[in-house]
């Protein structure tokens, strides 16, 4: 194969070309046009919402009900279907007629659990897409990721499963807002539960996630729990995806510790809890009290996972769709009714997530975000499941009460796997934000 | 004394299950000189003959009752196993013992599509560079995972053990000595199915007389084949024993680890390091590795071992394979001139 | 420098340098015309040529250059923290500590050969993926990442001006490269083009020949006399700094560094964008890189909407089981296409990608022969 000549038109067709393609980004530089631009503000009338869940690996489960959840809000909020929490909500500015008169769209990308593809999907849906808002997610290592680029873009992110401090605390973001509550209230809430079931003199041993949320949800629950006149034995870190636990597990029959607090989620939960029961540990007795293993977070679908081995388990849960409240009931009826199965907690805070900014748009009467921003820090509501809940300006956390779980004895279906022990009131999950640590940073609006 | 001991116990029975997960990946390897991404897919195939077993024991005839409705307002449906119904005591016998029993299942399903894999595939690959091998095998292994993710979901689904063997074995006082020193029933049986199926894969390839022709021709190929014997098809059987060995620990693993359509991938990094410290080609190796591994990684998790170097649990595999590596360039029992190319 | 290369080179890399920085214009049809992917394309372009540098010309299959990638990105970041927000010390940084890690674990693990080495370098990054998740979190900040915060010392850059209120973003003399904006691709663009000049200098070079002998017959090389071990740790580090620079990138476009870029599958992942492209060819690598990142993100965000909008024009009874069974292989079955992608072109290309566009090319010349020829980029494999 040989080039012998390249013509002079071709060649000057290409130089053409070449030009038109370095000039393009003159298209793409920034500057203010007016005021009050944010970025991807709707131009014609649909308004788009990017929708970053996971779909393959270990948690696609996880992120397939956030996906639906997302798709039955959108339904909603365009005034189709029953309208699920949108009648209950209070105060409420949604008229089911989409956003601002704007009709609601959507898009949506695998996130894989994995930081990097949760920003490359995000950036997907805000660049390509034009999406105003992104929300999603089934970790806090997502969440935090995604929420410091929608910073960075200055696009809001509504984070979906996250229930790590750091989320709202060290690594919170002007720009992300957390409905899901943390590791700190699961340990305040839980706390004085298990004492009352299982004494105030008892020696706890750890097994701990080796990473952040891991060590968070440690700190918080050893504070809850030796507050109340718990020893800790021990808290050993372990490998975060260990199939096998057997090697930290044996250590723990003969430490002498009658508590075994498993500081583990997802898959990680799954294999611990299983590997635990089959040690034999909850056959026990240690110092003359029956030894108990406490997981201070629990998710219905991990529930699942376990099997037999969640019966009786003590630990903490957002929301739950056998509360009697009447919006709980709504959106378990209308989910329910859309897909078959009532909805996860993943799926409930992702729907909520979505009305609130979308009501935070109807209340500001913008899309800009910085009055978006405005409009969701201090916002005080109710009839969305949780009872009165706040969107706390400080860390933009929501304020609100959370629930005390155990695994039931003897569930009815696949459904039905935990009870409502106790709904810890909002009172007392409320803490002081400046304890974390962390800033938010400006809300200055930028163009992308 | 009691925690040393148990810790002794917990790396036997790790090394059992890697040297059984890795079992079969050796065998591909020394026989055929293929490398079988699609290794750890074969072995969570396996786990998915457990839960398509218990599946159809758990088959229910469903009535949706009219009068009753779930939380969200659709007809309750009531439901029935029929196993139960057509076989009363043994139907629950059986649904008892569902995980034993599926390896009724697992054995003709697991031959059946390893024999199919090598036929159909991987005898095209005898020849292409170990590359295309991982890359092909690799891509087999998605297809698998995704088609098992279609069909069963991407959560795990709990196999419980049978009831006889659920709880914990007080190994201490069979034995006569401390009262503590226990284990769960389950992992005992898991680590002698192991070393039993260890044995009579060796007995196979070392005592029989068609384990004989294999061997020669893992040597050589070509004279083999020039005595007038049939390598191809001792080849293909030996691939399907492969897939066999894989599903099988795929099965017994179930109760200790509820299966997913992911956890394949999990194992295989793990397998190939236990294959590769044993030495490439060599059965006994692997073997070794595999109990080494367990061993070094069960006093590895140890507290006390962990405060004087942090972190070493993390990374004990990973760092006794370069050691044993570097200091014995094929590994502990590997051939001369096996995959150094 | 310049010389040695061929005509046909020339043409190459003119052809290659146009396509790279009209991507923005070419890539528009299908949907792949925003910065972020483009700027991904770039990256893992240059990380698999860095890779096909080490694996086309010597055959030693590393399964541990993730390793490499993350070192990168960390060192860019914390280059970003303590210094400046200027690239340049950046991506020096990120290649300096990516040089070091590479000739550290270079020197160790060429000790080996074959599948061996494959499970050394394997070793070392999973061990760096382990401990910089957990141990080493107050360096890598472990699970959620490290990155920017306002309280960041940034020296140098706060010796001459006064920090802003929000994050800054990373950039080139004034040009933003990260915070989106074609900024970002274009630097990626040009570091691509760069590398790929660099990478067909060392394919036509003495030493490019002297890789490729010791890939077709090691013992020869050394009963000829030569000490092989010098050339294949020099391929290795140049290759680990390719990956370095690319992982230096990432962070200049996208300044947040995570451990999960230093896992097996990661490494995994450089592997099949060089196989899928073709080992050995200068360019296969890079379409390999794209063709796996377009899959991860545009097939990923299909759902049956989009299906249905393409095949809304056939009636009802075709369009309905059509859409059905097409669904299983976009959105959350995207991994099923890529799976079954890999699968057919290992099968019928082993050359990958690059050999079926050689045999569509090598067709169309026996049918046109003597026609005039258009520049087209000529594939060049290593054997």
């Amino acid at each position: 194969m040989s080039f012998k000549v390249i013509d002079r038109r071709v060649f000057l067709r290409n130089t053409a070309i070449l030009g038109a393609g370095l000039a393009a980004p003159m298209h793409f530089v920034r500057g203010a046009y007016a005021e009050d631009v944010s970025c991807n503000m709707p131009k014609g009338d649909t308004v788009t919402f990017g929708w970053s869940v996971p779909l393959t690996g270990p948690y696609a489960d996880e992120g397939a009900d956030e996906l639906k959840a997302f798709q039955l809000a959108v339904k909603h909020l365009n005034g189709e279907g029953d309208g699920g929490m949108i009648p209950t909500m209070k105060p409420g500015a949604l008229k089911g007629n989409g956003v601002l008169g704007k009709k609601v769209a959507q898009v949506h990308g695998d996130s894989q659990t994995k930081t990097d593809a949760a920003r490359d999907n995000s950036k997907r849906m805000i660049e390509r897409d034009g999406a105003i808002m992104i929300s999603g997610g089934s970790s806090s290592a997502e969440a935090v990721a995604v929420q410091s680029l929608c910073q960075d873009m200055g696009v809001i992110h509504m984070s979906g499963l996250t229930h790590s401090n750091d989320t709202t605390g060290k690594d919170k973001k002007r720009y992300g807002f957390r409905h899901f509550f943390n590791a700190y209230q699961s340990g305040v809430a839980l706390g004085p539960v298990i004492g009352e079931a299982y004494g105030k003199d008892r020696k706890a041993y750890h097994l701990t996630a080796d990473y952040t949320w891991g060590w968070t949800q440690e700190e918080s629950m050893k504070a809850a729990t030796e507050a109340m006149g718990w020893q800790t034995v021990a808290a050993v870190r372990t490998p975060l995806g260990s199939a096998d636990f057997s090697q930290y597990i044996t250590p723990v029959l003969n430490s002498g510790a009658d508590v075994l607090i498993l500081n583990h989620y997802g898959k990680d939960m799954v294999n611990s809890l299983t590997q635990s029961v089959q040690f034999g540990l909850r056959d026990k007795e240690v110092n003359g009290k029956k030894f108990e293993i406490v997981v201070p977070l629990f998710s219905e679908l991990m529930a699942q996972g376990a099997g037999d081995a969640v019966k009786g388990i003590y630990g903490t849960s957002n929301w739950d769709w056998k509360l009697d409240d009447e919006a709980t009931k709504a959106f378990t009826k209308s989910f329910g009714q859309e897909y078959g199965a009532p909805p996860s907690q993943a799926a409930h805070t992702c729907y909520v997530q979505a009305l609130l900014y979308a009501d935070a748009c109807e209340r500001a009467g913008t899309f800009f975000a910085p009055a978006v921003i405005k409009a969701l820090e201090g916002f005080e509501f109710d009839g969305l499941g949780n009872g009165s809940t706040l969107y706390r300006a400080e860390d933009h956390q929501c304020m609100k009460s959370c629930l005390v779980v155990r695994g039931k004895e003897t569930p009815k279906d696949k459904y039905d796997l935990m009870e409502i022990v106790k709904v810890v009131p909002r009172e007392v999950t409320t803490y002081d934000p400046s304890i974390f640590g962390g800033e938010l940073g400006p809300s200055d609006a930028k163009q992308c | 004394m009691d925690a040393i001991l148990l810790q002794i116990l917990n790396g036997l029975d790790k090394g059992g299950a890697y040297a059984l997960i890795a079992l079969g990946l050796t065998l591909v390897f020394g026989t055929l000189g293929v490398v079988n991404f699609a290794h750890g897919a074969l072995f969570m195939l396996g786990a998915f003959c457990a839960v398509t077993f218990n599946k159809l024991l758990n088959l229910e005839s469903v009535v949706i009752d009219p009068t009753q409705t779930t939380a969200w307002g659709s007809p309750l449906e009531v439901r029935t196993p029929y196993v139960e119904a057509l076989l009363g005591d043994f139907g629950n016998y059986l649904h008892d013992y569902s995980v034993p029993a599926s390896i009724v299942l697992a054995i003709p399903v697991m031959l059946i599509f390893g024999i199919a894999m090598e036929r159909g595939l991987i005898r095209y690959f005898y020849k292409r560079p170990h590359a295309e091998q991982i890359l092909v095998t690799f891509g087999l292994a998605i297809v698998i995972q995704e088609v098992i993710k279609h069909f069963f979901g991407a959560n795990p689904i709990p196999q419980p053990a049978p009831s006889a063997f659920g709880g914990t074995a007080y190994v201490g006082q069979i034995l006569g000595m401390g009262q503590t020193l226990a284990y769960p029933w389950w992992r005992i049986i898991y680590l002698l199915f192991s070393l039993g199926v260890i044995g009579a894969v060796f007995v196979f390839l070392q005592f029989t007389t068609y384990g004989m022709v294999v061997r020669a021709g893992m040597h050589d190929r070509q004279t083999v084949g020039f005595l007038g014997i049939n390598i191809e098809r001792r080849f293909t059987v030996v691939f399907g024993i492969a897939a066999v060995v894989a599903g099988l620990a795929g099965v017994m693993y179930t109760p200790i680890l509820p299966p997913d359509y992911h956890m394949g991938m999990e194992f295989l990094v793990l397998s190939f390091v236990v294959v590769v410290v044993g030495g490439m080609g060599s059965l006994g190796g692997a073997v070794a590795a595999g109990f080494l591994l367990g061993i070094l990684q069960s006093f590895a998790s140890m507290n006390e071992v962990k405060a004087i170097i942090p972190g070493i649990d993390q990374i004990i595999i990973y760092l006794v394979a370069v050691v044993i590596l570097l200091t014995l360039p094929r590994g502990l029992m590997g051939r001369r001139g096996v995959m150094e190319d | 420098m310049f010389k040695g290369l061929s005509r046909n080179d020339w043409l190459l890399l003119a052809g290659f340098s146009a396509f790279v920085l009209l991507m923005p214009i070419i890539l528009q049809p299908i949907g792949a015309a925003y910065p972020a992917l483009m700027q991904k394309i770039c990256i893992f372009g240059i990380f698999a040529i860095g890779f096909n540098i080490l694996f086309g010309l010597t055959g030693y299959l590393s399964f541990g250059h993730a390793a490499f990638l993350g070192v990168g990105s960390y060192a860019a970041v914390w280059s970003f923290k303590l210094f400046t927000m200027n690239i340049i010390p950046a991506l020096l940084m990120a290649l300096v500590f990516t040089t070091i890690f590479a000739v550290a674990i270079g020197y160790i693990s060429l000790r080996r050969s074959g599948i061996y080495f494959s499970i050394l370098t394997l070793a070392f990054a999973q061990m760096c993926y382990n401990l910089a998740y957990s141990v080493l979190t107050p360096l890598t900040n472990g699970e959620t990442g490290l990155q920017l915060t306002l309280k960041d010392p940034r020296w140098i850059d706060a010796m001459f001006h006064e920090p802003g209120a929000g994050l800054p973003r990373a950039t080139l003399f004034g040009i933003d490269t990260s915070g989106g904006g074609l900024g970002g691709f274009y630097l990626c663009a040009i570091a691509l083009i760069v590398c790929f000049f660099f990478s067909v200098r060392i394919f036509r070079s003495p030493f490019g020949m002297m890789l490729r002998a010791i890939k077709s017959n090691q013992t020869r090389m050394r009963y000829t006399g030569f000490n092989t071990r010098p050339y294949l740790l020099a391929a290795f580090v140049i290759s680990g700094a390719y990956a370095g620079l690319a992982g230096g990138l990432m962070a200049a476009t996208d300044p947040l560094a995570g451990a999960e870029r230093m896992q097996w599958t990661a490494s995994g992942e450089v592997v099949l964008m060089t196989i899928l492209g073709g080992v050995g060819t200068l360019v296969g690598p890079v379409i390999g890189a794209g063709v796996i990142k377009y899959f991860e993100n545009i097939f990923s965000s299909f759902g049956d909407n989009t299906l249905h909008g393409v095949f809304g024009f056939l009636p009802d009874i075709i369009e309905q089981p059509l859409v059905s069974f097409l669904s299983l292989f976009v959105g959350e079955g995207w991994n099923l296409t890529l799976g079954v992608v890999f699968m057919l072109i290992v099968i019928f290309l082993p050359g990958g990608i690059m050999e079926g566009l050689r045999r569509i090319w090598s067709r169309l010349n026996r049918r046109h022969d003597g026609g005039e020829k258009i520049a087209v980029a000529q594939p060049q494999p290593a054997e």
